[in-house]
């Protein structure tokens, strides 16, 4: 063959029309039995069922309350302590204290931020005292805290500014700093003051860094405050759910001390499924900037 | 052709450095062209001619470090609402407004407009585009196709002296590209709105085009300039157009070379 292309098995061509109707299920919606093991919160619910149901069967087995108290006796604790209104007094004084120190680290946040965003000597400085203080544990301060601040809230809430001022810092600057140039050029060409350019470029375009940050830094901020309580919350003046699960411990009300590790597990259940969950499914999610 | 009539954009022996890393690269060396009202005119050369950086220069994000370059008269010195860029890159617009936030927050922000007057022109664009049922969509839903034409959109929408598109259907199938080129087109046939577009494709350019500005490689030089009929047909010489592009971009770089050796 002198035509190396030529069609070697001859063919017929051929065109198809395309059905319209008749191959069976194109959309349906699904079972109820369908929908509910697709629920994240059902399955998750089960889980916590089944965990709860050993607690209690191993308590029982164990018979030592002192030690291990069983799941019904922890339940009962924790609706006497929320009916006297113990537990949710202690929450209130705990949570009190704790958006103080989140509202200040994150204004003090914002300030280094801006600084390090400005200039450049503002970002060597930002990026030398995040790497100094990030890896330190708050707690670790506290002992110079209640030296310097008094056996107050002062000194609670200085740790918890520590807690929660660098991994904000860190992550919105390199949040800053990652927003794509297209964007920054979007916003220079439509004329945007500089404040304007700040708020509806930059923060938005590094909305996914910074929730980060806020997230980290609540929880670093939420367990060093029930830590602080712990240890110091009888020098503070008490009232927090850490000096709460301290108090009962020396009581020896176990089911108690168990009602108070539950109640942080709760709080903390609820502010990352609930609160930031929320932020993160009407912003981030909502513009696909995170799936 | 507007002859006697002064150019739009006047652009006079402009060069242009920009910093890498670990060089200074010339961009473009001493580029002359004029715009005048209601052209098309398209920048075309070889990767790295320096003609995005040219355009972006003309946007304002670049200072010319020899020449200059007016606009209306005008010297420009920065970015302005009356030099709207339209992007190659998809992630043009702002994936946290929707295609009609990402419209209204343009006219509004550059105190065109009030925010009901912008909706209103923002609709009417969106509609030009054909993406009506789209206007409440967050960008991350849309293709690229249809991305692209939101930025066209706004960048209509601003009504600027000058929509200055930086290979704006570069990043797209060849099918839509093809139909995106044609709906270009149609855009222009309805406001005869100024525009300068950068890009690459020989048969764009020829296509998008009624004056097409030549560029060398490394750094850009004006090779010349050609007029283009939007058809591609034959010239007087029996070349096509694109040919005749095609043999002045790669020819004289030939006879350069040669040049240097003599």
């Amino acid at each position: 063959m002198s035509d190396t292309r030529a069609i070697q098995h001859e063919r017929p061509e051929f065109v198809c029309t395309i059905q319209t109707s008749g191959y069976g299920v194109v959309e349906k919606p699904l079972s109820t039995w369908e929908k509910l093991a697709d629920f994240g919160g059902l399955r998750k619910t089960l889980i916590l069922l089944f965990l709860a149901l050993i607690w209690e069967v191993y308590a029982r087995w164990l018979g030592n309350p002192l030690v291990f108290p069983t799941f019904t006796a922890t339940a009962l604790a924790f609706w006497n302590g929320l009916v006297s209104g113990e537990i949710p007094s202690a929450t209130f004084h705990s949570m009190k204290v704790l958006f103080q120190g989140y509202l200040i680290g994150l204004v003090l946040a914002g300030l280094f931020t801006a600084f390090a965003s400005a200039t450049r000597i503002g970002s060597d400085l930002l990026e030398t005292l995040t790497a100094m203080f990030n890896p330190l544990p708050s707690i670790a301060l506290l002992p110079l805290a209640m030296i310097w601040f008094g056996l107050g809230t002062g000194g609670i809430i200085f740790v918890l500014i520590h807690a929660v001022l660098w991994s904000v810092a860190l992550n919105t600057h390199a949040g800053f700093r990652s927003v794509s140039p297209t964007w920054r050029m979007v916003g220079q060409n439509y004329g945007l003051s500089r404040i304007g350019y700040v708020t509806r470029i930059l923060i938005p375009g590094a909305f996914p860094s910074i929730l980060t940050g806020l997230k980290i830094g609540w929880a670093f901020a939420w367990r060093t405050l029930i830590a602080a309580e712990l240890v110091f919350g009888a020098n503070a003046g008490g009232g927090g759910l850490g000096w709460y699960i301290f108090e009962t411990k020396n009581a020896l009300e176990i089911p108690s001390v168990f009602a108070g590790l539950l109640t942080v597990i709760l709080l903390g259940i609820v502010v990352e499924n609930v609160v930031f969950l929320t932020i993160e499914k009407r912003t981030v999610r909502r513009w696909g900037m995170q799936t | 052709m507007s002859d006697g009539a002064s150019p739009l954009l006047s652009v006079k022996g402009v060069t242009l450095q920009y910093r890498t890393r670990d060089h200074l690269v010339t961009a473009t060396y001493r580029v002359s062209f004029n715009v005048y009202q209601s052209d098309r005119f398209v920048i075309l050369g070889p990767s790295g001619c320096g003609k995005s950086t040219l355009l972006k220069a003309v946007g304002g994000f670049i200072r010319p470090i020899e020449g200059e370059m007016r606009l209306n008269g005008v010297e420009i010195s920065k970015p302005g609402p009356d030099r709207i860029l339209v992007f190659q890159e998809f992630d043009q617009l702002l994936p946290w407004k929707t295609v009609k936030e990402n419209i209204t927050f343009a006219l509004v922000a550059s105190h065109t407009l009030n925010a009901r007057e912008a909706a209103q022109r923002a609709m009417f664009y969106i509609e030009k585009v054909g993406l009506t049922e789209f206007a409440d969509n967050y960008p991350h839903t849309l293709s690229g196709g249809m991305k692209q034409r939101v930025a066209i959109a706004r960048g209509m929408a601003m009504e600027p002296a000058i929509l200055l598109m930086d290979e704006p259907f570069a990043a797209l199938d060849a099918l839509t590209r093809s139909k995106m080129q044609e709906e270009l087109l149609r855009l222009w046939d309805d406001t005869k709105f100024t525009v300068l577009f950068v890009t690459h494709s020989i048969p764009e350019a020829v296509r998008i085009g009624n004056r097409i500005l030549l560029l060398s490689a490394h750094p850009g030089q004006v090779k010349g300039e050609i007029n283009s009929s939007g058809a591609d047909i034959p010239h007087a010489d029996g070349t096509t157009l694109s040919g005749r592009i095609e043999r002045l971009l790669f020819e004289r770089s030939v006879t350069e070379k040669s040049s240097a050796h003599v």
